[in-house]
């Protein structure tokens, strides 16, 4: 933090430069009073010295937005982070700036408007470049407010983004020139649509426990508070991988480096299920990790928001997967106590909530001015100080969020991954399954806690044999069901098509009607049935082995209850 | 020769003010008094008004005395005569040996490039069977040891850095107490590993604020070691004291308090320095256990808690063992399927039954009646205590998993446990 006198006019939020010897250390307005200007300092402020010189740029903080940000490793100022390391090795020197797009790479444009003395508007599409496998459609910058006169456009050919591809002229005669790249401020929201939609198609996870129980709609919003240890980054990773949209943004804010390192290094090598491709051909990475400067990490996932919804204007469905949300509620608390304000709820800002608030209401469905839908869906993990969702971080988010996949240390102990609690989560959204179907298994769900806990009370032998098997199906529900093996090849990614018809197998045991005349045979018989499952799942979905042990289920509860296989065999 | 400066304007805590001008953040100044000379480090800027934090403290300083504006920030001399000495908290020798000036190195250096790091997949074999089998620890992890005061985590500590596979060791000590510190040293020197480890020691009688800049010097060491090619493991005890110690400065400096009077920026500071660990593409390493004690023995302190949220899991030390819950290694997926077949499973299968025991054991204490399968479980419990977790055990990861298998086939059937049948087919012994 550094306060500035200044002479002249500056802008609120506003980056300006200090320089500090050899280093311009980026810098950003955050409170004006008279001609002093308060400014938070995105790198170490080490050596910094009273009277030094700071540079305004007169702009607010912004990123570039235009074709060739797939793929990329971004820090929370959108520094290209192996641009850096080419350049300086293995450390993240003060100052070190880099451009975020490749200007020397040339891409094919293909125009799609003709320059007949046509009326554009901002966020029209003039024409495209292929991007990996996307159509990257090159539209009016969103700072153009009113209408301009296309008055040439340039040829379908290969250029370096930075040429100019289109000519623009306003109705006072002024003529601009496009490239394909332009910025946007982070800190605002891009609203440039016909209408924004309730969202409503689902957002596969292959997660069986989100999917099915606690679905995620495309353009939605989800949290996942958790304490650490209970696997949030985890579930966070195994969504990047495996969940069906086209673009997935990860936003490491503040989070461990070495989070981060294993999504750079592994995810070029894997494939895409859906297009064949590499994963990282779709995926976008934002990490401020928590050894960066803490100024820019508040910068983090705003740049992560601002690239999304440029890839939604484009008619893309789009993953935001911020991690952790916390830690960038954290640096606005530093920020806040700087200035020395008011403190509210555990010394946090007053204005966290709205900050929140305003973050998540960035996703949604949108129809862009060309008519395609896109959506950009929010996922963000929450990390509470001690596990407790009783703060204000957890507290303002579950307000604006649509679904809460709540993780539980208890769960998490006991080795239950995904550790996401089954009877504290909740989502507002419809998912694939049948409605009255999914209640009578989070039914069992309550009522085999409840007998679990009242067992731990009168005990086995004080509960009745009826309670004994729902809580012997509760069990058997969470083993085979909710619980997923993500480091599984197989088990980990769990399709719509097959969690429907493994849930269908799995209800046909809960709705089972078992006898039992003993309470060891009625655990044996248990165990047995929960072994072929857990099976079931690591074979490939409808493959000779999956129907294999498919037959193995079908026969154990054929043969149940003739009375010449009550005896089990050991 | 730098300008002096006696005037010295107000001494609140440890921090003192001078007017002072061409004064750069985080500088370094001497401070000479009439008790000796202390190293003071600049924390604010305000107009010409320059507050300073002294190494020392502030005991005895009069408005008079002297402060010299060095022109640079703390630094530590690096060379290989570091092996086998032992310094304290502002990097002057503890030792008899002379104090070391060539070569220095800034303290606190810039964060390693994400895209820089690479996928740790190397363990660190220990031959603690709670770590390698149930929480491998692997290079370039950081790891803290949770604790209550008086468990004896110096001696893990100690034991882990004779029998861990690494090129070095440095210690860092907080607020350590004197006899532990002769302990760590009368250790490490009867094994003969003090010629490869480094000591950097603030014991309690020391200024609080030397034992700030412990983690910073040992991680600096440990990277310029590393960056060199050398497998480094730093071991640090106690960082709560090293929370506390950051407290203490924020108050004096009068910043809001977040959270039970710790600094806003306690995660951050933490951060800082465990991120530290790295593992350098064609060369060293850096691996960092550090123990954290919890006071009263609650996880959700502030500084247990936000260590959790910035280390790569925990080890919880209790009753003298490290526990099976909420212990966790975040890494050892990454290698713990490239030593056994059967590891995973192992590991995995044995805490649940052991979840198990633990249920069955309330059960046993509020006075209900055992079933068979209750009896199994205590039965199973007890021994996988005594000869699992028990620290003294001190057998390879193979002969662990063997053990493992045997333990399990002593107290059940194979249908009884969740293993997949491939394995149980594998590994289950047929004596049984």
């Amino acid at each position: 933090m550094i306060t500035v006198v200044f002479s002249g006019n500056i802008i609120q939020n506003e980056v300006g430069y200090v320089i500090s010897k050899e280093h311009r250390l980026m810098a950003e307005v955050i409170r004006i009073n008279s001609n002093i200007a308060y400014m938070q300092v995105f790198e170490d402020t080490k050596g910094v010295k009273v009277d030094d010189t700071v540079e305004f740029s007169n702009q607010m903080l912004s990123v570039q937005l235009g074709p060739g940000l797939l793929g990329q490793v971004f820090d929370g100022l959108q520094n290209p982070l192996p641009v850096l390391a080419k350049k300086h090795g293995f450390f993240l020197p003060k100052g070190a700036q880099e451009g975020a797009i490749n200007m020397k790479t040339k891409w094919h444009f293909s125009p799609l408007l003709d320059p007949q003395n046509q009326t554009v508007r901002k966020g029209m599409p003039m024409g495209y470049v292929q991007e990996g496998i996307f159509k990257h459609k090159l539209m009016v910058p969103f700072t153009f407010d009113g209408d301009y006169n296309l008055e040439k456009i340039a040829d379908e050919g290969d250029y370096p983004a930075d040429q100019t591809i289109a000519w623009l002229k306003n109705s006072r005669g002024q003529t601009f020139e496009l490239s394909m790249v332009f910025s946007w401020p982070i800190k605002v929201p891009i609203q440039i649509y016909k209408q924004k939609f309730l969202p409503q198609e689902p957002l596969t996870t292959k997660i069986r426990l989100i999917d099915t129980f606690f679905p995620v709609q495309k353009g939605g919003t989800y949290c996942i508070p958790g304490p650490f240890g209970a696997g949030k980054t985890v579930l966070q990773q195994l969504t990047s991988r495996y969940a069906e949209v086209d673009i997935v943004i990860i936003a490491a804010c503040g989070e461990r480096a070495g989070e981060v390192v294993e999504t750079i290094r592994k995810f070029p090598e894997i494939k895409d299920p859906k297009t064949g491709r590499s994963l990282l051909e779709r995926t976008i990475i934002i990490c401020n990790t928590s050894s960066m400067p803490v100024a820019a990490r508040d910068a983090s996932v705003y740049t992560a928001a601002t690239i999304g919804e440029y890839y939604r204007q484009m008619g893309l469905d789009v993953l935001l997967l911020a991690d952790s949300t916390s830690r960038w509620a954290q640096a606005m608390r530093e920020v806040s106590g700087r200035l020395e304000e008011i403190p509210g709820e555990e010394a946090y800002p007053a204005y966290l909530e709205s900050r929140i608030a305003e973050f998540y209401e960035r996703s949604g469905v949108i129809e862009a001015i060309d008519g395609e839908k896109g959506s950009l869906t929010i996922g963000g993990t929450v990390s509470p100080a001690g596990g407790n969702f009783d703060e204000p971080v957890t507290q303002s988010t579950l307000k604006v969020v649509g679904a809460f996949h709540g993780l539980s240390r208890d769960r998490a102990n006991a080795r239950r991954f995904p550790s996401i609690d089954p009877l504290d989560s909740w989502s507002r959204y419809q998912g694939f399954i049948d409605q009255e179907q999914l209640e009578r298994a989070k039914k069992v769900l309550h009522k085999g806690n409840e007998v679990n806990q009242m067992m731990k009370v009168v005990g086995e032998e004080g509960t009745s044999m009826e309670d004994f098997v729902v809580y012997l199906k509760a069990e058997f529900l969470d083993s085979v069901y909710l619980q997923q093996n993500g480091f599984d090849p197989i088990d980990a990614s769990t399709s719509l098509k097959r969690q429907q018809y493994v849930f269908n197998k799995v209800c046909r045991v809960l709705d089972f009607d078992f006898s039992f005349d003993q309470k060891p045979h009625a655990r044996q018989s248990f165990y047995q049935i929960r072994q072929i499952f857990i099976d079931w799942n690591y074979k490939e979905f409808e493959s000779q082995e999956f129907k294999t042990q498919e037959s193995r289920i079908d026969n154990f509860l054929n043969e149940f209850n003739k009375p010449e296989q009550l005896k089990i065999n050991k | 020769m730098r300008k002096v400066y006696s005037k010295i304007t107000s001494i609140v805590g440890n921090v003192i003010t001078v007017k002072a001008s061409d004064v750069a953040y985080e500088e370094l100044a001497e401070v000479k008094t009439s008790w000796g000379t202390s190293l003071a480090q600049v924390i604010k800027l305000e107009g010409d008004v320059v507050s300073l934090q002294v190494f020392s403290g502030s005991r005895g300083i009069s408005t008079d005395d002297e402060v010299r504006f060095l022109g640079q920030p703390m630094r530590v001399a690096f060379s290989q005569n570091l092996l086998g000495r032992i310094f304290d908290g502002s990097g002057q020798p503890r030792d008899k040996g002379p104090a070391l000036t060539d070569n220095l190195i800034e303290i606190t250096g810039p964060a390693v490039n994400p895209s820089k790091r690479i996928i740790p997949e190397r363990m660190i074999r220990t031959n603690i069977p709670m770590i390698d089998v149930f929480n491998s620890l692997v290079v370039s992890q950081k790891l803290p040891i949770f604790s209550v005061s008086g468990e004896p985590y110096n001696e893990l500590l100690a034991r882990i850095a004779l029998q861990a596979e690494v090129d070095m060791i440095v210690l860092g000590g907080v607020g350590l107490k004197y006899d532990q510190y002769m302990y760590f040293k009368n250790t490490l020197e009867s094994s003969g590993a003090l010629n490869r480890s480094i000591f950097f020691v603030h014991t309690a009688a020391d200024p609080i604020v030397e034992g700030l800049m412990v983690p910073d010097l040992c991680l600096a060491v440990a990277q310029e070691f590393a960056l060199g090619g050398k497998e480094v493991l730093v071991l640090l005890t106690d960082m709560t004291n090293f929370a506390d110690a950051l407290k203490e400065i924020a108050i004096t400096m009068e910043q809001v308090p977040s959270n039970r009077g710790y600094p806003g920026d306690l995660y951050s500071q933490l951060a800082r320095r465990y991120e530290k660990a790295v593992d350098f593409e064609g060369a060293g390493s850096i691996t960092v256990l550090a123990v954290t004690t919890m006071p009263g023995d609650d996880v959700t302190h502030p500084v247990p808690d936000n260590t959790g949220y910035i280390t790569e899991g925990q080890f919880y030390l209790r009753a003298g063992r490290i526990e099976p819950f909420g212990s966790l290694s975040r890494l050892k997926q990454q290698v713990n399927d490239k030593t056994r077949q059967d590891h995973r499973a192992i590991m995995d299968g044995m805490i649940q039954l052991y979840a198990q025991y633990k249920e069955t054991g309330e059960k046993k204490a509020m006075g209900f009646r055992m079933s068979d399968w209750d009896r199994k479980l205590l039965k199973y419990g007890e021994i996988f205590e005594s000869e699992m977790m028990d620290l003294s055990v001190n057998i390879s990861l193979e002969k662990a998993l063997d053990k493992g298998w045997k333990i399990l086939a002593e107290c059940f059937q194979p249908q009884e446990t969740s293993f997949r049948s491939e394995l149980i087919e594998k590994f289950w012994p047929k004596s049984f």
